[in-house]
C-alpha cells in the first residue's frame, strides 16, 4: 500500500463521501461542504445503517450535495426534492430520506411543496442551506434575501419582505425545527442527529455564507468575514417563538432548536385511520 | 424481459360495467401499480378515486398531491423506492408534469400516466373532449427524448392497455402515457377483467450482480440497463445532468452525444415492438382513414357509408400513437391514393402521417374543434373528396 | 502543564490534502491551539494550501476537519500513528 492510499483510507469522509468527486464545484470559501461534514458527523454517531440513508436534493449550489454523499443520492429537478422525497419515503419506508437543499430550491420554486410536506408530517429531514440568495445562476435575489441586500436583479437593493423559515415550517405542522450558521459546527451536528432519531418531518435552517455573489455584492468581505460575522451576530435562543425569528440585513440572527414535538408521521395516520374505518379488510402498508 | 404473474389481490376479476377512468384504475392495479399519486382535474379524477377506494384492500399508497408538479415527483421517487406508480391527468396537469417527464426520461423510470384529455388551450373545456394534447405527448418536455404513447378507444381497451403500458414502461424504462380522451374515460361499457392467472406482466429490470459493480446506467444487451431500488446498498447516484455510466454527471458535448442517442434509439430501434394497429380492409384500399381514441368509433360510421357509395376504404387505427409507425404509413402510402386523418384538434398526428407519406399519398385532414366529438357526414365528405 | 493522575491529552497527528485546498483560511483561523498557518505555496489549482506549524500543540480536537469545506485536512491520533498504523483512526 502507498502511503497516500493509507492515508486516503483513514480519510474519516472516506465511506460518507464519493471521494472519486472530489474537489468539489464550490466556491474556495463556501460553507457547504462545512455542512456537508456536519452532516457526515451526525450520521456517524446517528450508527444508523447507511444503507438504509437516501439524500435527496433539487437544483442549486447546495442541490450538489446529493451528488457528493456516497448514500442513495438522487438529484432532481429545481424545487421537486421535497415530493420526490415524499414518493422515496412512502414507497420503501424503511428509508430515512433526508432533503438537502437551498433556500431557493426549496422554499423559492418548491415553497408548496414544502408546506404540504410538513402538513401531512412526512417523515423526512429537511436540511436547508440559507445563503440568502440563488447563488448558482449568479447571485439573484431570493425568498430569504433580507430587506436591503444587494442582488444581481435586486441591484438597488431587495425591498421584498423575507420568509421566516422557522416560522414557516411550524405553522405548516413540522415537529423539528432549527436553525444554526455554518460555523456551530457541533450544534448542527447534534441538530441533524436529533432529527435523524426523530420520526416526523423536520427542518434545520443552516445559514452559510456564499462568498463569490451575496458577500461580494454586498461588500461584505470574503468566507470568512461573513462566517464569522454571521457567528457574532448570533444569539442562542432555544425554544425561541418562531414569530420572532425574521432576519433583517447585518442584524442580529436567532439560533437555536425551536420546534421539538411529538406527532404521528403521514403513515402512522394512515395505517391508524384505514384500520379504524376498514378492520381487517385493511390491508396494512409498511409494517 | 421477465414476465411473471400478477399480485391476484389487485385483480377484479368479473365483468364490470364501468367507465374508462375506473378501468385505467383497474388496469393499473392488475399490472401491480401500488403508488398513486395524483392530483383532482377534471375529467379523469375518477381514475384517483377509483384508486384511493380500492388501494386499502390490496395494500400499497394513494396520496393526493399538493399538485401534479408534486404528482410526477413523487412517482419517480416512489419508483426509485421499488414500487410501480402510476397517475392520470388532463392537459392543464398534463403541462405541470411536463419537467418532470424529462426526468423520467433522463432517469430512465418507469412510469404511466393516463391523459383523459379536454379541449384547450388553457383551462378550455374542463369536462368537454379534446384530442389536442398528442404532439404535447411527444414534444411537451424540453430537450431530445422518446416516449411511448397509447390510445385506447373503448373502457375495455382503457383498461387492456393500461397493462400494456406498464409492460412496455418496465421493457423499456420509458414512461408511458395513456392518451384517452373525455369522451372514452366517461363513456360505461362492459369491461371483462381476467383471473389473475392469466395476467402477466413484464418484471422489473432488477440488476442481481455484485453489488459494488452495479453501474446504473450500464447498458444490458439489450440496451436498456439494470435497475436497483434505494435502502438495498448499492449506494448509487442518479441525476437530472447528463450523465455517465455511473450516474455521475458529465457536462460535455461527448458524453451527451452517448446518454441522447441511447435515449432516442431505445424506442425507435424497437418501434416494430412496440407499435399496436388494428387494420380494418386495408388490402386494395384507395383511402385509408387513419384515426385513434374516439374518433376511431366515430370514423366507422363515415367510412360504412363510403363503402356503401363504393369507395374502397381501409381503417388502420393508432393504438400506439408514439412511436409513430412510419414504417406502415410509408408502405401505404405508395399503394393507395390518399390518407384521411379525422382528429379532435386543428391538425396533429396528421402532420406525422403527411411527413411519413413524403409526398407518395396527400393527408387530407378532417379538423374538430374540442368540445364534442366529428358528425361522420364530416368525414363522409373528406373521404369522397379525398376519392376523387 | 500540569496533568491530574494519568490523564494524559491526546495528541493530534495532521493531515492536509493540500491539492483539494481551495485556500479559506478557515482552519487556521478557527484552530484553538493555533496549530496551522497558512503557506505561502501554491497548490496545483493556484490556492495558499496552510501547514502544520506546531503540532505538538495540536490536541486532537478536530474542529480543523469539521469545519473544512473542501474535506481536504483530517486528524489522526498520534500515537496509533507510531505504533505501527493499526486499528481505527478515530475514538
Amino acid at each position: 500500500m502507498k502511503k497516500e492510499d493509507r492515508l486516503e483510507s483513514k480519510n474519516p469522509m472516506e465511506g460518507f463521501l464519493r471521494m472519486d468527486r472530489i474537489p468539489h464545484i464550490w466556491c474556495p470559501g463556501c460553507g457547504i461542504g462545512t455542512v456537508v461534514t456536519s452532516f457526515t458527523e451526525a450520521l456517524k454517531k446517528s450508527k444508523l445503517d447507511l444503507d438504509k440513508v437516501a439524500v435527496v436534493s433539487g437544483i442549486g449550489c447546495t442541490g450538489r450535495v446529493a451528488g457528493y454523499v456516497k448514500l442513495d443520492s438522487f438529484h432532481t429537478t429545481h424545487g421537486r426534492a421535497v415530493p420526490f422525497a415524499t414518493g422515496l419515503k412512502l414507497a420503501n419506508p424503511d428509508l430515512k430520506v433526508v432533503v438537502f437543499s437551498g433556500d431557493g430550491d426549496i422554499f423559492g420554486i418548491g415553497g408548496n411543496h414544502f408546506i404540504h410536506a410538513a402538513r401531512r408530517n412526512m417523515d423526512i429531514l429537511i436540511i436547508c442551506v440559507n445563503n440568502f440568495n440563488y447563488a448558482m445562476t449568479g447571485g439573484q435575489v431570493a425568498a430569504t434575501t433580507p430587506m436591503e441586500a444587494n442582488a444581481s436583479t435586486a441591484p438597488y437593493g431587495n425591498f421584498e419582505f423575507a420568509f421566516s423559515l422557522p416560522y414557516l415550517a411550524e405553522a405548516a405542522g413540522a415537529t423539528y425545527v432549527a436553525r444554526w450558521t455554518s460555523l456551530h459546527l457541533r450544534r448542527v451536528t447534534k441538530s441533524i442527529q436529533e432529527a435523524l432519531a426523530k420520526p416526523g418531518f423536520s427542518l434545520i435552517e443552516v445559514i452559510t455564507p456564499c462568498v463569490t455573489l451575496y458577500a461580494r455584492r454586498n461588500r461584505l468581505g470574503d468566507g470568512l468575514n461573513l462566517l464569522k460575522y454571521y457567528y457574532d451576530k448570533s444569539v442562542i435562543e432555544h425554544g425561541a417563538d418562531t414569530r420572532t425569528l425574521d432576519i433583517s440585513y447585518q442584524g442580529k440572527l436567532v439560533v437555536g432548536k425551536f420546534v421539538d414535538k411529538e406527532k404521528p408521521t403521514f403513515l402512522d395516520r394512515m395505517n391508524e385511520h384505514m384500520t379504524k374505518i376498514l378492520g381487517d379488510k385493511y390491508v396494512k402498508y409498511g409494517e | 424481459m421477465k414476465k411473471v404473474k400478477v399480485d391476484p389481490k389487485g385483480v377484479l376479476t368479473g365483468s364490470h360495467y364501468i367507465d374508462g377512468d375506473y378501468a385505467i384504475a383497474e388496469g393499473g392495479l392488475a399490472a401491480g401499480c401500488r403508488f398513486f399519486a395524483g392530483y383532482p382535474i377534471t375529467p379523469s379524477t375518477e381514475t384517483a378515486e377509483r384508486f384511493s377506494e380500492r388501494i386499502p384492500h390490496v395494500g400499497g399508497v394513494f396520496i393526493q398531491m399538493e399538485d401534479e408538479l408534486g404528482s410526477i415527483a413523487a412517482m419517480i421517487g416512489a419508483v426509485w423506492g421499488g414500487k410501480k406508480t402510476m397517475t392520470v391527468t388532463s392537459g392543464p396537469g398534463f403541462s405541470l408534469m411536463m419537467e418532470n417527464i424529462g426526468l423520467a426520461c433522463m432517469m430512465e423510470i418507469p412510469l404511466v400516466i393516463a391523459n383523459v384529455q379536454r379541449g384547450g388551450p388553457s383551462t378550455g373545456l374542463p369536462t368537454l373532449t379534446g384530442q389536442q394534447d398528442m404532439m404535447q405527448a411527444k414534444w411537451g418536455s424540453h430537450g431530445d427524448y422518446e416516449i411511448i404513447a397509447l390510445s385506447p378507444d373503448s373502457p375495455q381497451e382503457c383498461f387492456d392497455l393500461t397493462i400494456e403500458a406498464f409492460n412496455l414502461s418496465e421493457t423499456y424504462r420509458v414512461p408511458v402515457f395513456v392518451m384517452t380522451d373525455e369522451c372514452v374515460g366517461h363513456m360505461h361499457e362492459k369491461v371483462v377483467i381476467p383471473p389473475a392467472e392469466e395476467i402477466e406482466v413484464v418484471e422489473r429490470k432488477w440488476y442481481e450482480g455484485p453489488k459494488d459493480k452495479y453501474l446504473p446506467y450500464k447498458l444490458d444487451k439489450d440496451g436498456i440497463p439494470f435497475m436497483v431500488k434505494a435502502g438495498d446498498g448499492y449506494r448509487f447516484h442518479t441525476t437530472g445532468l447528463t450523465r455517465d455510466e455511473r450516474g455521475y454527471p458529465v457536462i460535455n458535448a461527448e458524453c451527451q452525444s452517448v446518454v441522447v442517442p441511447h435515449l432516442v434509439d431505445k424506442i425507435i430501434n424497437n418501434a416494430d415492438k412496440i407499435i399496436m394497429l388494428e387494420e380494418d380492409e386495408i388490402d386494395g384500399a384507395e383511402i385509408v382513414v387513419i384515426s385513434y381514441g374516439i374518433t376511431s368509433r366515430v370514423a366507422i360510421r363515415a367510412v360504412q357509408q363510403a363503402r356503401k357509395a363504393g369507395i374502397k376504404v381501409g381503417t388502420l387505427r393508432l393504438k400506439t400513437v408514439w412511436p409513430f409507425p412510419e414504417k406502415r404509413i410509408k408502405q401505404l402510402a405508395r399503394k393507395i391514393k390518399a390518407f384521411v386523418v379525422p382528429e379532435i384538434n386543428y391538425g396533429q398526428i396528421v402532420l406525422e402521417v403527411e411527413r411519413c407519406a413524403a409526398g407518395k399519398a396527400p393527408a387530407f385532414h378532417v379538423p374538430h374543434c374540442g368540445g364534442w366529438v366529428h358528425d361522420p357526414n364530416d368525414i363522409l365528405k373528406v373521404i369522397k373528396e379525398a376519392a376523387k | 502543564m500540569v496533568y491530574f493522575g494519568d490523564v494524559k491529552p491526546i495528541k493530534g497527528k495532521i493531515h492536509i490534502k493540500k491539492d483539494q485546498c481551495k485556500g479559506c483560511a478557515f482552519c487556521v483561523e478557527y484552530c484553538p491551539k493555533d496549530v496551522l498557518e497558512m503557506s505561502e505555496e501554491f497548490n496545483v489549482k493556484g490556492y495558499h494550501p496552510p501547514f502544520v506549524k506546531d503540532e505538538d500543540a495540536c490536541l486532537y480536537c478536530q474542529l480543523c476537519e469539521t469545519i473544512c469545506p473542501e474535506f481536504a485536512i483530517f486528524v489522526t491520533i498520534k500515537e496509533e500513528e507510531e505504533e505501527g498504523e493499526k486499528g481505527e483512526s478515530r475514538p
